[in-house]
């Protein structure tokens, strides 16, 4: 319904960008898969979730103008989650639990999301409401510190009761099983064989297409406006009623939760969870691709993540093999090269382009 | 009473580290309003370029006795760093002055990535063992019994101290009593007015940034003197916790960020110390950073414009 009333209303060159949209998501896995192998489709794999974690602090940091630098935590805390509710770890530690369910741990997906996603928002609400009053680059700071504060407790909570099993991290968690269809096996589907990666390649895509649904509806809502209004002029819009520490609030709920659903998947598809996979550089990481993209603008923090998702890989394709031929060796880690752009394109954007490479057409980005 | 001891030594050294680099954001943040992200990453460029200095002395001339090398290594390092302060801020900040809020923070959380990148080429990821030229043999404070460890110092801790309290005396001095420190308080009240004055803010902003820079690179030497290595990583941390420290002691005042410093210093090491004892070793020593988080946000909750700080209106 909603979906159609979009459609009628956009513009005729909007609609054949939308199409264009769909055509390039449906058939990405297969372009970059033939060109460059499975390896490839696993980084679209992360670049989907990067994209479903960058629209949720797009929300945070593009609409309502809160620098949020912990942003990775809500992810954390996703993928832990997955990962207790789907792996054998919690059963090894409780005895009597594993009495209880004597066919292991096994949540089902259509749990674990809504599950993530509302531990995810509450615990945006327990940060958000002590620190929401603090100005803009005390927000970031101490957001900062939240995320850090998550990442030692998950490093440290395999003491008094193991919960996180510690640095070691939780293993074999399940991968994910939808309609009988085990997404870490090569499945054929009406002659097509669809490797794993492929299989979540369109899972992703489509938990991600939900949430872009989401954010464009939300953008032209009125919880929208009233974002835009708190990002560019907070006293203003306080005076014209708005409540703005719920609305800001909200905003720290709904981005929260839709990092807390990208980290479930990123948990059943790595199979693994570990603290260092959550540190300060991811969240750098994503915030990044939004600046770069376009804050507030949801095209352009798409066009962010694909960016900074694929450069690593290209850069280990390219630069690696570069080095090799020009020294005979591998001089400098393609890893630390892609530490580089990142740290460039933030300043770079800065500069020179502060509403991003593709910034939103109406008025100021901020 | 040994143990209370240690960790007084312990936190009154740790606290002397924080609180010169909360210093350099003090300063910046008085006079433009802006935190400096990059900071911490300067005390980790003073403790590598320290050491490359270091090591290029002692190879030149091996005979130079080691007070003397970890003096020049100091002074050289301190240059740099103020140099190196002085560019970031004319590439990532100046254009940025009248810009929002954010985008002088985010450039610097890039300034800040690049500043790592550069240490991991320069002197590779690994941790580099720093070398030691003042003694680090325990001195004991306490007489300590069976029971008991004696609390002990060494000369390092001892120096860093001393350096670290006599430089925030001197700082306090040149900001209060000198022309330039007339200066740097007239921009920081109202650049525009400052100007018509007859002092150029930009001249001032960037001594700022460069007494910045030396202290940041002076406590990144004394902490990898302490700690006996220097890696790329090392700014990350102390950076968060001297920006604490300045925020504990309300952000833009001098006094504050010494006051805040050497406090959490002292409160991080307590707690640190207790937090084992207290929840029957459940929790460790491995919650150590938690407590400076901690401490920040109760601060910005509770008393946003910290110890010493004068009330700052709200420029969201």
């Amino acid at each position: 319904m909603t979906a159609l009333t979009i459609l009628q209303n956009t513009a005729p060159r909007a609609k054949f960008g939308l199409l264009l949209f769909a055509l390039a998501l449906l058939l990405a896995p297969w372009l970059v898969g033939s060109a460059g192998g499975n390896a490839w489709v696993r980084t679209l794999d992360f670049a989907m979730l990067y994209i479903m974690l960058a629209l949720g602090l797009n929300i945070v940091v593009g609409y309502a103008g809160l620098l949020d630098m912990g942003f990775i935590a809500f992810y954390a805390v996703g993928a832990y989650l997955a990962a207790l509710l789907s792996s054998p770890h919690l059963l090894a530690q409780f005895p009597a639990l594993a009495a209880a369910l004597p066919a292991g741990m096994h949540t089902p997906l259509w749990l674990i999301l809504p599950l993530a996603a509302l531990l995810a928002a509450g615990l945006g609400i327990l940060l958000g409401a002590p620190t929401l009053r603090l100005r803009g680059d005390y927000l970031a700071i101490v957001t900062l510190g939240f995320g850090e504060i998550i990442r030692i407790f998950m490093r440290n909570l395999d003491r008094p009761i193991n919960l996180t099993n510690g640095p070691k991290g939780i293993s074999s968690v399940d991968p994910v099983q939808l309609f009988g269809v085990n997404f870490a096996r090569t499945q054929e589907i009406f002659g097509l064989r669809l490797p794993s990666v492929y299989l979540y390649y369109y899972l992703f895509a489509a938990a991600m297409v939900v949430i872009l649904f989401a954010c464009i509806r939300l953008q032209h809502s009125r919880i929208g406006r009233a974002w835009l209004a708190i990002r560019e002029d907070e006293q203003a819009a306080e005076a014209m009623g708005l409540n703005t520490r719920n609305l800001k609030l909200l905003a720290f709920a709904i981005g929260a939760a839709f990092g807390g659903v990208g980290g479930a998947l990123f948990a059943s598809f790595q199979g693994f969870v570990s603290p260092e996979s959550f540190s300060l550089n991811e969240s750098i990481a994503v915030l990044a691709m939004v600046v770069l993209g376009g804050m507030g603008h949801i095209p352009g923090v798409i066009l962010g993540c694909v960016l900074l998702a694929a450069l690593p890989e290209t850069l280990r394709a390219s630069m690696g093999t570069l080095q090799q031929t020009l020294f005979g060796q591998v001089l400098v880690d393609p890893e630390i090269i892609r530490q580089l752009f990142y740290g460039l394109a933030l300043i770079l954007a800065m500069l020179y382009r502060p509403a991003g490479l593709w910034p939103a057409r109406t008025g100021g980005a901020r | 009473m040994d143990t209370l001891i240690q960790q007084l030594l312990n936190g009154l050294m740790l606290g002397s580290l924080y609180a010169l680099v909360a210093l350099g954001y003090t300063m910046v943040y008085g006079i433009l309003r802006i935190i400096n992200f990059a900071h911490g990453d300067l005390l980790m460029m003073g403790a590598l370029i320290g050491l490359s200095i270091i090591r290029l002395l002692q190879s030149l001339f091996p005979g130079m006795p080691g007070l003397l090398v970890l003096l020049l290594a100091t002074l050289g390092a301190m240059a740099a760093c103020a140099a190196l302060a002085v560019l970031i801020e004319r590439v990532a900040y100046r254009r940025l002055r009248n810009a929002p809020r954010l985008a002088p923070l985010i450039s610097g959380i890039g300034v800040s990535l690049l500043l790592q990148t550069v240490a991991m080429l320069v002197w590779s990821r690994n941790p580099q063992m720093f070398v030691q030229l003042l003694p680090l043999d325990p001195i004991e404070v306490t007489a300590g019994d069976e029971l008991h460890a004696p609390a002990i110092t060494n000369m390092t801790a001892i120096v860093t101290v001393g350096i670290a309290l006599s430089l925030m005396a001197g700082l306090l001095l040149l900001v209060n009593h000198t022309r330039l420190g007339r200066a740097m308080r007239a921009v920081a009240e109202n650049p525009q007015v400052a100007s018509l004055m007859g002092i150029n803010p930009n001249q001032v902003i960037v001594l700022t940034f460069a007494i910045g820079g030396a202290l940041a690179a002076l406590a990144g030497i004394m902490m990898a003197s302490n700690y006996g290595s220097a890696h790329f990583y090392m700014g990350f941390l102390p950076g968060i916790k001297a920006f604490t420290a300045a925020v504990l002691g309300g952000i833009g005042n001098l006094k504050g960020a010494m006051l805040g410093g050497i406090l959490l210093g002292l409160i991080e090491a307590l707690g640190t110390g207790y937090l084992g004892e207290a929840t029957g070793g459940v929790f460790g020593s491995s919650y150590q950073d938690v407590f400076a988080f901690m401490v920040l946000i109760a601060v910005l909750v509770l008393r946003p414009s910290g110890l010493l700080g004068e009330r700052l209106a709200s420029r969201a």
